[in-house]
């Protein structure tokens, strides 16, 4: 983290635009609908923290496809992290809120960017934890590759090459208040 | 930084933030209790000791509970089983102890201070569990995080503390730490279980003593009931009689105190002595809420001791200059010893 601080970022490309996010998400919606065959038994669990107004988003835009109510899900991850004695342990635990049971549900795991793989795997433990899905699939607004574990999207907004100093910026008016998606680079 | 420390043993020196800090991480620790499958893997490969020179029954379950919920070993010492018993000093079966290479030690000690004694000495994170008449710390937590579930607030309550006053390292801790959110105190109990010198332990802490139950009760919005400590008296003891009749806790009593008072007690209860079974069983009553949140707490603790604390060694809370550095097990050596394990993790 230190040295992080001590290194230049710089902005070096937009790849979306507020308007490309939003027609990405209905898109990513349609898609959702489409091959789970209607919203039956379908949940969305967003993965803290810019998983979570995706997430909700994307079930926003499903009411406009079906009219149905398709639940949402929180998921902090932190415990089910590997590399947990790397990340500060001083950090504020953030809680999880699933207020359905996920035995036997369709369950479509959603985050920013789908990079390593390993937040993933550490969701998919703290979801087995909750009960026994009947199937999990993901969604990801951006999948930039460099995956260090065998997963993958179900549902992709858009896949980039990137280099692995390479950062992507999903910036999100809930939360950043400002609305697209940058590549930054780190340089010395 | 939030927490300062690199042990656990008292809640006198916390401020309140490291305290709200504290009390706000046992948060997703409760919710993992009402999980169907309760077992995290963040600290597997890490081995917390617990040794409990002193009798305990819940305190050491719930820390081996959360330990083992976090997905860490533990190793176990029981004072009964010991080496003490064979002549060995506090200080031996410590290092011998930490010579196994625990990520942490739980003790729990009849002499107050020695878990820190034992801290001093030692380049792991310490807990206290209980040192003598000291401190309770996890106790006071849980204790605070099932006030402020239920009440919404832990600041500026009518505390009540019921009993034997004089040996409890419980209201010690509950003072220290409610007493820096702004509540009042008001003591009560047979004369000799009420010492005054209790009055001055926090400086700026409205406390006072009372030796009548219905006027200790008067306008509480929080009553902590303490057991009867028969091993720690030497003075003659009240009979159980007298105690009933002059101290127990009873549903005509407790109407004196508000009406959604709460009612805490850290066990083990003498049903029908200190508490009726009607008010132990009662809706105010947080009894076994206490219990499921002491497993929630002690993961927060434990967590936030042993998580961090390894790579390059520099935890965050690790203290300025260790008391005695001594060869017994430096840092780096324990580091280089664990960082196959976290590598592993994900092969």
């Amino acid at each position: 983290m230190l040295e992080f601080r001590a290194m230049k970022i710089v902005e070096k490309a937009q790849l979306m635009s507020a308007a490309e996010i939003d027609r990405t998400l209905q898109r990513l919606a349609h898609e959702i609908v489409e091959k789970s065959g209607g919203t039956k038994h379908l949940a969305l669990i967003g993965i803290r923290r810019r998983g979570v107004p995706l997430a909700q988003r994307i079930v926003q835009a499903m009411r406009g496809i079906d009219g149905v109510e398709v639940p949402v899900g929180i998921l902090d991850i932190t415990l089910y992290r590997d590399d947990l004695s790397k990340v500060a342990p001083q950090a504020v635990l953030q809680s999880s809120d699933i207020t359905f049971g996920v035995d036997g549900m369709n369950l479509v795991l959603v985050d920013d960017v789908l990079y390593t793989g390993r937040t993933i795997r550490a969701a998919m433990n703290g979801l087995f934890d909750l009960g026994r899905p009947q199937r999990v699939s993901l969604c990801v607004l951006i999948d930039r590759g460099h995956r260090e574990m065998p997963i993958e999207s179900q549902y992709t907004g858009r896949v980039v090459q990137t280099s692995a100093t390479e950062i992507i910026e999903v910036r999100l008016r809930e939360i950043d208040n400002e609305e697209r998606v940058v590549l930054v680079d780190r340089v010395e | 930084m939030i927490y300062r420390f690199r042990d656990l043993l008292a809640l006198e020196p916390l401020s309140a933030a490291e305290l709200t800090f504290l009390l706000d991480q046992s948060k997703p620790f409760q919710e993992i209790q009402r999980h169907p499958l309760k077992k995290l893997a963040t600290l597997r490969g890490k081995t917390v000791a617990l040794a409990f020179f002193e009798t305990s029954t819940r305190t050491r379950i719930s820390f081996g509970t959360a330990a083992s919920r976090l997905g860490a070993d533990s190793m176990n010492l029981q004072a009964e089983a010991s080496s003490l018993k064979k002549g060995e000093t506090l200080l031996d079966t410590a290092f011998n102890l930490n010579a196994m290479k625990p990520d942490c030690l739980v003790m729990r000690h009849s002499a107050s201070g020695a878990a820190d004694y034992v801290a001093r000495h030692l380049d792991m994170p310490v807990v206290n569990a209980g040192d003598g008449t000291h401190e309770h710390p996890s106790q006071g937590l849980l204790d605070a995080l099932t006030i402020r579930d239920r009440k919404g607030t832990i600041e500026n309550l009518n505390v009540t503390i019921l009993g034997d006053l004089s040996h409890s390292r419980v209201a010690r801790s509950n003072i220290h730490l409610l007493g820096k959110f702004g509540c009042r105190f008001t003591l009560c109990g047979p004369a000799m279980w009420v010492p005054h010198e209790l009055e001055k332990i926090a400086p700026g802490t409205p406390i006072r003593s009372v030796y009548k139950i219905e006027e200790a009760l008067e306008d509480a919005d929080v009553i902590i009931m303490l057991r009867v400590q028969t091993e720690r008296q030497h003075e003659p003891s009240i009979s159980a009689n007298d105690y009933i009749h002059g101290y127990q806790l009873n549903a005509e009593r407790l109407k004196r105190a508000k009406p959604n008072a709460l009612v805490l007690h850290p066990g083990p209860m003498n049903r029908g002595i200190e508490i009726t079974p009607e008010v132990a069983d009662g809706p105010q009553s947080c009894v076994l809420e206490q219990v499921t949140n002491g497993v929630a707490v002690r993961m927060a603790i434990l967590y936030l001791l042993i998580a961090g604390d390894s790579e390059d060694g520099a935890h965050p809370a690790v203290r300025q200059a260790p008391a005695t550095p001594t060869a017994h097990n430096r840092r780096s050596t324990d580091d280089a010893a664990q960082h196959p394990v976290s590598k592993g993790k994900d092969s």
